[in-house]
């Protein structure tokens, strides 16, 4: 062969080559690196097992209200956003018009600013409205705005997804266009959306995050501002280390949990 | 079932030119004709999932063309099988037959299922009841759609091409329980390629070719000898595919 001749080296030979030069130069990379960072400084303000252990068991109710902050948001989010999915859809247009304008706002706007809009501005435009729940209620609806944009986006495709024959089956029985909505489009269309949903979570998880912008007390502290305030009590790293691990503890089942179930997708 | 001046037209596509089409009850009338000559069109317009441009529909003693029908109710009573057999695919087979009952009739959930079972047992696909509708073969697919079309009651039956999706060695199965159901004297209106079909158990067949109706007769004379040459050349294709 040409390529032989060329070089001396079969195709086959030339990429085994080419492998190994890049493991070696991977390997000298991180040799490189170890050699030159200071392991002892690294370890003073990170790894600090004593620093980490105190944490505990305060750090429970801040991940907690992570969680609660999470699903609070994600429920709002679900039901508000399986509402707008179905106005999208709709044959009537103003509906099919609001729902479009309500999606582009809110997916067009920064997660922290609407929270700002519904933790300040909000009641300060109206000071007869307390929201329901305390900073809970502002949580779920002030993170649940922006994250009901992404699901009616995922339902709406979801819906759209279910074949044409399945409504036409339906309605040959003689259900009403809202019964196969509830009882044949929407589980179907669900079941389809499970994976972005799930993913959905994982952003929510990391999002909760922003709640400190609301002012929280003890009480209702989340991870990272809980992580935040023990980093400036001690001066050192080790607790956005802890912090970190316990979002991750949350998020990487999450996301291959989404995997799976997409994987598995056609369940048909 | 009366159909009078049908016409449907989609865009610039006229697909239906103007039919007239009577079936009396116990009637089992097959249509045939070649692809894209209206076929599937004008049964979708006796249920009313496509809307005709023109021409009335009457069928199972509802007038479909009236603005004020009741369409749910009219399509309780005509039940239709579809070439994709479009069983729900979140449901089990027993649910499949028993939702419409329930969310529809309003029926207890133990009589829909009762229903259900006998409907299966009747176009015999048993044992499956707790099966999800891709682990059934076509053949069995199509014969639960059957049965979830029947659970309703319906006295007019439509079939889009109720075996084209099927392997040939199972297109039986789903015809032997239509031959039953007409023996039963169901009401029947059969878009349909199987001529061996049409040949036993039509009443009548009915030749569609470029949105009007060319010809129709009883079975014997329609498929042996058709007396215009449309039908000629078009069964002549269908009944001798390689010369």
């Amino acid at each position: 062969m040409a390529a032989t001749e060329r070089s001396g080296m079969t195709v086959r030979q030339k990429r085994r080559l080419s492998r190994a030069v890049q493991y070696a130069v991977a390997i000298a990379v991180v040799a490189l690196v170890a050699a030159l960072a200071d392991w002892g400084r690294i370890a003073d303000s990170f790894l600090r097992l004593d620093i980490a252990a105190d944490m505990f068991p305060e750090v429970w109710a801040s991940f907690g209200n992570t969680i609660a902050y999470t699903l609070l948001a994600f429920v709002f989010g679900m039901i508000v956003g399986v509402l707008i999915a179905l106005m999208r859809v709709s044959g009537f247009g103003p509906y099919r018009w609001f729902a479009a304008v309500y999606v582009e706002i809110f997916r067009g706007l920064p997660a922290l600013l609407v929270l700002f809009l519904v933790g300040f501005a909000v009641p300060q435009a109206f000071p007869g409205i307390t929201w329901p729940g305390g900073v809970y209620g502002q949580v779920a609806i002030g993170l649940g705005l922006t994250s009901s944009a992404y699901i009616a986006e995922s339902v709406r495709a979801g819906i759209q997804a279910v074949p044409r024959g399945q409504v036409e089956a339906a309605r040959s029985l003689g259900m009403s266009h809202t019964r196969t909505m509830v009882s044949v489009v929407l589980p179907q269309a669900l079941r389809i959306v499970i994976p972005p949903l799930t993913n959905e979570l994982v952003m929510l998880t990391k999002d909760s995050s922003l709640v400190y912008v609301l002012g929280v007390t003890a009480s209702t502290m989340e991870l990272t501002k809980f992580a935040r305030s023990e980093l400036t009590d001690t001066a050192n790293a080790t607790p956005l280390l802890v912090g970190g691990l316990l979002y991750l503890l949350l998020t990487v089942p999450l996301s291959a949990l989404a995997r799976r179930l997409e994987n598995k997708g056609d369940h048909r | 079932m009366t159909i009078s001046g049908l016409h449907k037209r989609f865009g610039d596509n006229e697909v239906l030119r103007g039919i007239d089409l009577d079936i009396d009850e116990g009637e089992v009338v097959c249509l045939i004709g070649p692809s894209g000559s209206g076929k599937s069109t004008l049964l979708r317009c006796v249920n009313l999932l496509e809307e005709p441009t023109a021409g009335t529909v009457h069928a199972a003693g509802h007038d479909m063309t009236h603005p004020d029908v009741d369409l749910d109710a009219a399509r309780r009573d005509i039940g239709m099988v579809f070439q994709q057999f479009n069983l729900f695919s979140h449901l089990s087979i027993l649910d499949n037959i028993a939702i419409a009952q329930r969310r529809v009739l309003g029926r207890p959930k133990a009589e829909a299922e009762a229903e259900a079972r006998r409907l299966l047992a009747q176009v015999g696909v048993e044992g499956k009841e707790r099966a999800r509708p891709s682990q059934l073969s076509g053949g069995q697919q199509q014969r639960v759609a059957i049965a979830r079309a029947l659970a309703m009651g319906p006295a007019l039956m439509l079939f889009d091409e109720p075996t084209s999706a099927l392997d040939p060695e199972l297109v039986g199965e789903v015809l032997s329980v239509m031959k039953g159901l007409a023996a039963d004297g169901m009401t029947m209106l059969v878009v349909t390629h199987e001529m061996s079909f049409a040949r036993e158990v039509a009443d009548r067949v009915v030749f569609l070719d470029g949105g009007v109706i060319v010809e129709q007769g009883p079975p014997a004379q329609m498929l042996s000898e058709p007396k215009t040459e449309r039908a000629q050349g078009f069964l002549h294709r269908v009944l001798h595919p390689v010369d």
